[in-house]
């Protein structure tokens, strides 16, 4: 007899059964830690968002050199697009690699298979989140040393930085799903995510601008509401849509 | 006694673009039944397939699984279909125990490593879970398949083309994981090869032309 081919494994005679519907948050995690762990060994997103992170940041560096008050009176407002537009760009990288790494390495049947659509959602949300975020503070750190920038305020930088990377994820996550099986990935998720993204842009900008600038915090409190109801209607909307996407 | 368990095809056509590659193909299986689905490359056998476990949309028809009363489209049912075939990827970048502890993961299933490499035993990749896929031979990725298709004893085995890719030893795995689904439920196989019909209790033939 085969030695492989035992008459009955230890795995049979366990019993140990699938429930019909596997604990969401639970699964979501798994499928979070998977992506974490696959990413950590590939490193296509990470390499792809910071190589574009910092080539930008420093590109702006010598191109403008170090930007001071007595350069431009609209210094806040510009330091503070300069910044979004270097994290949306390097975010346009990398952040559609979750879903499309599923389609490449045509694993997304093993997947879609497995776990439940939310999720799948869930696990890449929070995989795209903890990615921007890396590539946030990168960025900043970045920006702000070689353009030798004074952060007026920074607690207000960063709780408008969280609050517009939250809405960020909340708006791409699901456009990644839905570009993941096109042919033309990465022009298509720019243009499909840029008019989504425009709103969240120009209130995210503003109130960077009232932080670098060293305004208080009344003065970002309207930008942090608009954020937190533009994420919260994007992350609802995306939950009750993907379950389209996703299924074939 | 094996629980009340029912697969019901309905009316299934398939198509790909203006080409109709299945047109009205029903069925109705039970528990502990095997049917072998036959035909030429392109018949439709494998789309078949993964229009039973909802990986596929067809352009007309339905599946349902009935069970203990209930009624199930595929999308509701994952806990009870297992596949198995040449485009089931899984990840090349992760080790075989890591694929399979994910894969339990987001079932909801607790497995401890000990079960796990108790199941990669059964399909015969004992000490080798941790050894990352890329390193597979394609006989090895076969055997692991096996491993994700069967980790949460599914009720329904779907199996396309089972023994592609295998040695004598893998074609005795697969006969052994069939004779044991006759005691759990349900098998359909996809298959070219007239060497697996002998697998079957009934044999569906699908023509190349529709």
């Amino acid at each position: 007899m085969d030695p492989h081919l035992s008459s009955r494994s230890t795995v049979e005679a366990s019993a140990i059964a699938a429930p019909p519907e596997a604990p969401l948050l639970a699964a979501a995690w798994a499928v979070f830690r998977k992506d974490v762990r696959s990413e950590l060994r590939t490193r296509y997103a990470l390499n792809a968002i910071l190589l574009f992170a910092v080539s930008t940041v420093v590109a702006m560096s010598l191109g403008m050199g170090p930007l001071t008050i007595s350069r431009n009176a609209d210094l806040p407002i510009i330091r503070a697009a300069l910044l979004w537009v270097a994290i949306l760009f390097a975010a346009f990288t990398g952040l559609a690699r979750a879903f499309v790494h599923e389609e490449e390495a045509r694993t997304a049947a093993a997947l879609r298979l497995s776990a439940r659509p939310t999720a799948v959602f869930l696990g890449k949300l929070l995989f795209n989140l903890a990615l921007l975020l890396l590539l946030v503070v990168v960025t900043t750190v970045l920006f702000v040393i070689m353009l030798r920038v004074e952060v007026g305020n920074p607690g207000l930088l960063a709780a408008l930085l969280l609050a517009g990377s939250l809405g960020l994820v909340a708006a791409t996550t699901l456009i990644a799903a839905i570009i993941a099986r096109a042919s033309v990935k990465g022009a298509l998720f720019a243009v499909l995510s840029f008019p989504l993204l425009a709103p969240l842009l120009v209130v995210a900008i503003q109130g960077s601008a009232n932080a670098l600038a060293g305004r208080g915090w009344e003065s970002g409190v309207g930008a942090l509401q608009v954020l937190a109801g533009y994420t919260i209607a994007l992350f609802t909307a995306s939950l009750f849509l993907f379950n389209s996407v996703w299924e074939p | 006694m094996i629980e009340p368990l029912r697969l019901i095809v309905n009316d299934i056509s398939i198509e790909y673009g203006a080409r109709r590659v299945l047109a009205g193909v029903s069925f109705e299986l039970c528990a502990g039944e095997t049917l072998v689905v036959a035909g030429a490359n392109g018949s439709g056998k494998s789309s078949l397939l993964r229009v039973i476990c909802g990986l596929q949309r067809p352009a007309r028809g339905t599946v349902t699984i009935e069970m203990n009363g209930s009624i199930l489209r595929p999308s509701e049912a994952l806990h009870l279909l297992g596949w198995v075939a040449p485009d089931l990827h899984l990840y090349r970048e992760l080790t075989a125990l890591e694929n399979l502890a994910f894969f339990a993961a987001v079932r909801g299933m607790r497995c401890t490593r000990a079960d796990l490499e108790a199941l990669l035993d059964e399909v015969g990749l004992g000490g080798r879970g941790d050894d990352l896929l890329a390193a597979y031979s394609s006989g090895m990725t076969q055997r692991l398949r096996y491993a994700y298709a069967l980790l949460h004893h599914p009720r329904i085995l779907a199996l396309d083309e089972p023994t592609v890719t295998f040695d004598a030893r893998g074609v005795a795995l697969v006969e052994q994981v069939i004779a044991r689904q006759r005691e759990r439920g349900i098998t359909v196989i996809a298959t070219n090869d007239p060497r697996e019909e002998r697998f079957g209790d009934y044999i569906l033939r699908l023509g190349q032309e529709r």
